[in-house]
């Protein structure tokens, strides 16, 4: 299986663990944890706080080093994959420079990789359009709402054409409206880019409506419960989540949710 | 309007117990001077007036009151006779003069740029360090503090004896005493503005595979501007007091020290109000100036509203 090259997962964790030394004794972040993203997923991670699924995506940008087991990233170490730009990272706020131009904040990545001046602007044009925020490019951050802001955050994260998409909560600290709409927009992202998108979320609908799969966890140790693998289409209205498919999928994940818990008090 | 209003207030209320203040300040001089010219003193005993309270006093010889804001050598002058002093020296002489307190604020204000461009560069640099070397965080910053705690009073003789020996003088020993005070602020205000960008930001440049100096110059010291300008209002500030404090003790002929010490030495009080009024005056605008360029440089930067 493992010398199988054509169809090699894009990210791929064995029995990877991960302890941390604080000051108040270890704690054990990730334990065991075992699991295969194909290309063009779209995996949610979905669990309590504490339950590893932030540091999960920071292992595989690289933000963290394992302490144990194999980790690959199209095939190499994070670190590895980190320099050859395979992801695109957004944290749960939208963290754009204020003294840059929404134009100039998605060229950030662009200037540090060393992009030619006229194909920053080609690429800004293009991710700007992307989602869906043409005509703001010259405006200042503090000019747009919160849920552009983050818009123009996945667009920085998209501009240097990552295969894979990381995105930790990004639309934790949004309202429901805003976050709904946003879902959608992200949704017919993927379709267009066809990217691997790794989802960190609290929200069972989120993570439910997004993914092709769903990957449950739970704290102390932090470790993956359940990875269930979504029945529904790829094309997804939002009046999908009023579909028995969807509610079914939501309640497995709540069981596997409540089974972690279960176990850990 | 409100705004005005309350500044108005707080100014006439100085002024009013200023001109409160020199009544028991000036009283005894001046009922000496009106004896002498014939009037009548209560009581008429210069004894008696030794012995007396300054209030009771202005009290029993109401009549001398308004000689007390106008003798040639009070004690304490009244604010119309610093103003005329102030309005003779600036505008009236010629800048060229002696006296010309723009000739002197001139030569005070030259040191104090010089250290201050100095004290700054400095300041910024030693903030670098800090950041990007434990090693300076740990060995620097508690000399940079330590530096602060010794009176400038008390160095600033040495740094000029020592400066002397070698050759140095004019302009550059002042300069030095005035960027020891003010690196000090701009090192404290630029190592934390340089930290400010917090862990998000900076994972965010790792996940590019950023450089350490992309990191500065991209986010860290962008994100330092707002601090670099409050720490260069107080360098600035205390700049000028730098400069004058070396003007001091080498007995200098020129400088609003200068000015300050020759007062002093001749009685002249409403010289050195004067001259600390200049000096006032001067840093005011110097951090004024600073405001306006910090406006300037935040709302290009997009960073003010």
């Amino acid at each position: 299986m493992t010398t199988e090259h054509t169809t090699r997962p894009v990210i791929e964790a064995r029995q990877l663990d991960l302890t941390f030394q604080t000051n108040d004794g270890p704690i054990h972040a990730l334990k065991d944890v075992n699991l295969t993203i194909d290309k063009g997923d779209f995996v949610s991670f979905i669990g309590p706080s504490g339950c590893g699924k932030t540091t999960f995506l920071r292992c595989i940008a690289a933000l963290e080093t394992p302490t144990g087991g194999t980790l690959t990233v199209n095939g190499m170490t994070p670190d590895e994959a980190r320099r050859r730009r395979a992801y695109g990272y957004v944290f749960q706020a939208a963290g754009l420079y204020p003294w840059r131009t929404i134009a100039k904040n998605i060229k950030l990545p662009l200037e540090i990789m060393g992009y030619s001046t006229a194909e920053q602007d080609e690429r800004v044009n293009k991710v700007l359009e992307l989602v869906d925020l043409q005509g703001f490019g010259a405006k200042f951050p503090w000019q747009l709402s919160g849920g552009m802001q983050q818009r123009a955050s996945i667009a920085r994260a998209l501009a240097f054409d990552a295969e894979i998409l990381l995105m930790d909560e990004p639309f934790g600290a949004l309202d429901e409206i805003v976050r709904d709409h946003l879902n959608e927009q992200l949704l017919a992202l993927w379709a267009r880019t066809e990217k691997t998108i790794g989802f960190v979320t609290h929200s069972i609908p989120e993570a439910v409506y997004l993914s092709t799969r769903i990957v449950v966890m739970s704290p102390r140790p932090g470790r993956i419960t359940d990875v269930i693998d979504s029945p529904l289409p790829r094309e997804r209205p939002l009046d999908i989540r009023d579909t028995p498919e969807f509610i079914e999928v939501a309640h497995r994940v709540r069981e596997g949710l409540r089974a972690g818990h279960g176990d850990a008090v | 309007m409100k705004q005005f209003i309350a500044v108005l207030t707080v100014i006439a209320t100085i002024v009013v117990v200023w001109y409160a203040a020199c009544i028991p300040m000036n009283i005894k001089a001046v009922l000496t001077a009106q004896e002498r010219a014939g009037a009548e003193v209560q009581p008429p005993s210069v004894k008696d007036r030794r012995d007396m309270g300054e209030v009771g006093l202005a009290l029993n010889n109401r009549f001398a009151i308004p000689a007390t804001w106008e003798q040639d050598r009070p004690r304490l002058p009244a604010p119309h006779q610093v103003a005329i002093e102030l309005w003779e020296t600036t505008v009236e002489k010629k800048i060229t003069s002696k006296r010309s307190l723009i000739y002197h604020g001139w030569v005070t204000l030259s040191a104090t740029m010089l250290g201050f461009v100095i004290g700054t560069g400095l300041g910024i640099l030693l903030a670098v360090g800090i950041v990007h070397s434990r090693v300076m965080d740990l060995s620097v910053m508690p000399w940079a503090i330590v530096s602060q705690t010794i009176p400038i009073i008390a160095l600033a003789p040495m740094i000029i004896v020592v400066l002397y020996s070698v050759g140095v003088q004019g302009i550059i020993p002042k300069a030095i005493i005035s960027a020891y005070l003010s690196f000090f602020p701009v090192v404290v205000g630029m190592v934390k503005g340089l930290r400010s960008p917090d862990v998000m930001q900076l994972d965010l440049l790792r996940t590019y595979s950023a450089s350490r100096s992309q990191g500065f110059w991209k986010l860290r010291l962008p994100a330092s501007m707002p601090y670099l300008f409050t720490s260069l209002k107080i360098g600035v500030a205390a700049s000028l007091v730098g400069a004058i404090v070396g003007e001091l003790p080498t007995g200098a002929v020129a400088g609003l020290g200068a000015r300050l010490l020759a007062g002093s030495y001749y009685g002249q009080t409403v010289q050195i109000w004067s001259a600390l009024f200049a000096a006032a005056i001067l840093a005011a605008c110097l951090v004024g100036l600073l405001g306006v360029i910090e406006r300037m440089v935040l709302r290009r930067m997009g960073m003010a509203q």
